[in-house]
């Protein structure tokens, strides 16, 4: 039984796996690694009830893989991991791109490189989840805060996945994963099911409209449809002509940026302030409390990472004297605010990093705006 | 099912496969089997990996997917896990299968996941010209063993069987008749069954091993090959034999264990009526 309307007290994760099942997930594939394990764990229980698949693979890669597989019979599929199963898991994510499989990856990120810091939060996987795999591809990345996000955004993730056939990954964080809270499950909730291919035409099963997505051609209907990795042509058949591949992979990175705003999220606190807090996942929480103490403050909280939500971050640009980036990284989403800030004459921007496992505190915030 | 271009996409031919290759062989015994059981095309969904044996859904009139270098079992895995009704067959190879996709091998055995996996074994990566497989043999030679290979060779069919597959057969592309009897075996077999076919290379294995003639092959499977009741199995390890570049042939096990996707879903079943629904 999905969530009935209410309010619920439960980790992140648990949000995660509830918020899946409120989306109409049907196949989980998955391999335990801290601290995403919740994830599995849960989908392992809730989803016989709700007579969906549930499997543990042998690796990521394999996770992956059978999750990619389950989509093209026409299931809501998803895997849930941290840094290193994701590393594992770019080749297939790309493939995912060239072959318009949707598909929702739930990274909870920790500390990396490597093995890193297991058991912390860490925002380092930023940059792979969009630029992970080899060749140009767009992807959706969803930066959830609290246990309401980590529901809402699970569901956001699908809903989004299966309108654009795209990855859409949630990049929730240690933090966010093992965190407890309260979140509202609402009376309504959006679910968008995946366009599909209705008619009988062989030969053309990856033929798009203006909105550049083509229509699913779900195996198992008699569709004949051919899906490879290779660069293909709207038959599905591989080419390897300049023109063939160049249309197509302008087309995947297209169709994505083409409703960059309808994709992108962002929540902004004291508009009009001259100085900025731009920041997602965990830290957003600590700049909440900054804010709150200091209305001269404003904050906008990107809740899109991917694509990059540029009409936001130019909108409070414009009027901001500085701008402070919060990352649990070196600075990955930096460069992006840095760049789209400097289009508007936004020349002080600030970024203040924390690696170690450790969100920043607002005294720590409060602190570095003083500073400046 | 009248014709072999029923099957198979004409608009796509030719194939890309060398003069003297077994492929094109297997093609013919799979179009058999599958048109002799009757088999229907919209009920079937073909997966492979990378290499030549992975084109073979690509020239497939159905439902086909060309995956990832290794990973075409994991993806039959979540195929046939999220529509029972549908048949999944995995072409493959002894790159594909054996070395990038060994563990995916291991464990879909394990599982007795719903698949029938054929793999074209020609004992090197053909597609990339010529390097050494986990299945060349010991001492050949190829482009990355060109002072012999001194790595002894794996045993596919051994491995499956040991793994806990429910059917494992092999045979050269030399025995068609006893293929296309396994192909069929194997096809109306629930849970995991694996068909390894020995097959000639000539352009990437042969050409570097003295057996640049497609003939000459073709006369190397004849005489490697050793039907399973004619071996010295029972004196000698089978990995012995296979090491000593013997391609032992016959049907090695079939066994009626419940596959992976019956045991889910028996467990579902289960679990509605608990509820009482």
């Amino acid at each position: 039984m999905r969530l009935k309307a209410g309010t619920y007290f439960m980790q992140g994760n648990e949000a995660c796996v509830e918020g899946a099942i409120a989306a109409g997930i049907r196949f989980f594939a998955g391999y335990p690694i801290t601290p995403s394990t919740e994830i599995a764990e849960g989908l392992a229980e809730r989803l016989p009830e709700e007579g969906g698949i549930f499997i543990q693979m042998e690796d990521e890669i394999a996770s992956i893989a059978a999750v990619i597989g389950s989509s093209w019979v026409g299931a809501k599929a998803m895997t849930a991991t941290s840094g290193p199963g994701f590393s594992l898991m770019q080749e297939n994510i790309g493939y995912a791109a060239m072959t318009e499989t949707p598909l929702v990856i739930i990274d909870v990120m920790r500390g990396g490189p490597s093995t890193g810091l297991p058991t912390l939060p860490s925002q380092g996987d930023v940059m792979q989840a969009k630029f992970g795999s080899h060749g140009d591809y767009q992807v959706v990345a969803l930066a959830p805060a609290t246990v309401q996000d980590m529901f809402d955004l699970t569901i956001n993730a699908f809903n989004l996945s299966e309108t654009y056939r795209v990855p859409a990954i949630v990049l929730s964080d240690a933090e966010v994963g093992h965190m407890r809270g309260k979140f509202t499950v609402p009376r309504n909730i959006e679910v968008m099911e995946r366009r599909m291919r209705t008619d009988k035409v062989w030969h053309d099963g990856f033929a798009y409209d203006e909105s550049l997505v083509p229509r699913f051609p779900v195996f198992g209907k008699g569709f004949r449809v051919h899906v490879t990795g290779i660069s293909h042509d709207i038959a599905g058949y591989p080419r390897n002509e300049p023109e063939v591949h160049e249309e197509l992979v302008r087309r995947l990175t297209e169709k994505v940026l083409r409703h960059r705003e309808k994709i992108c999220i962002t929540e902004t606190y004291n508009g009009g302030a001259d100085r900025f807090i731009v920041t997602y996942g965990s830290p957003a929480l600590s700049a909440m409390e900054v804010m709150a103490n200091d209305p001269s403050i404003g904050l906008l909280q990107l809740k899109t990472l991917w694509p990059v939500p540029e009409d936001a971050i130019r909108s409070i640009a414009k009027d901001a004297r500085e701008i402070v980036v919060l990352e649990m990284n070196l600075g990955q989403i930096f460069r992006e605010v840095e760049r789209l800030a400097c289009m508007e004459g936004c020349k002080k921007v600030r970024l203040l990093s924390k690696v170690g496992g450790e969100v920043h505190t607002p005294e720590e915030i409060v602190h570095f705006l003083r500073r400046g | 099912m009248g014709d072999f271009f029923d099957l198979y996409r004409k608009d796509r031919w030719p194939t890309i496969f060398c003069p003297g290759c077994g492929i094109g062989t297997v093609m013919n015994c799979f179009y058999r089997a599958f048109s002799e059981l009757g088999m229907d095309q919209d009920k079937v969904v073909f997966v492979s990996g990378v290499g030549c044996s992975s084109r073979i859904p690509g020239y497939i009139r159905a439902d086909s997917i060309h995956t990832t270098h290794g990973r075409a079992l994991a993806v039959a895995t979540g195929l046939s896990l999220s529509n029972p009704d549908l048949k999944v067959i995995v072409f493959t190879g002894d790159g594909d299968l054996g070395a990038i996709g060994g563990n995916h091998f291991i464990h879909s055995s394990r599982r007795n996941a719903d698949m029938t996996v054929f793999c074209i074994n020609n004992n090197i990566y053909g597609m990339t010209g010529g390097q050494a497989s986990t299945t060349t043999p010991h001492r050949a030679f190829s482009t990355t063993t060109p002072y012999g290979n001194m790595e002894f060779p794996f045993d596919l069919a051994e491995l499956a069987v040991t793994a806990g597959a429910n059917y494992v057969a092999r045979w050269t592309v030399r025995n068609v008749k006893e293929l296309i009897g396994s192909m069929k075996n194997a096809l109306v077999k629930d849970g995991f069954s694996f068909v390894e076919v020995a097959s000639p290379c000539p352009t990437g294995f042969g050409r570097r091993n003295k057996m640049a003639d497609p003939r000459q092959m073709y006369e190397w499977l004849k005489i490697k090959s050793v039907r399973k009741d004619k071996s010295e199995l029972w004196r000698m390890d089978p990995v012995d034999l296979n090491i000593r570049g013997q391609i032992t042939i016959g049907e090695f096990v079939d066994r009626r264990r419940p596959s992976l996707g019956s045991m889910l879903r028996s467990m579902l079943n289960e679990d509605r009526q608990e509820n009482g629904d």
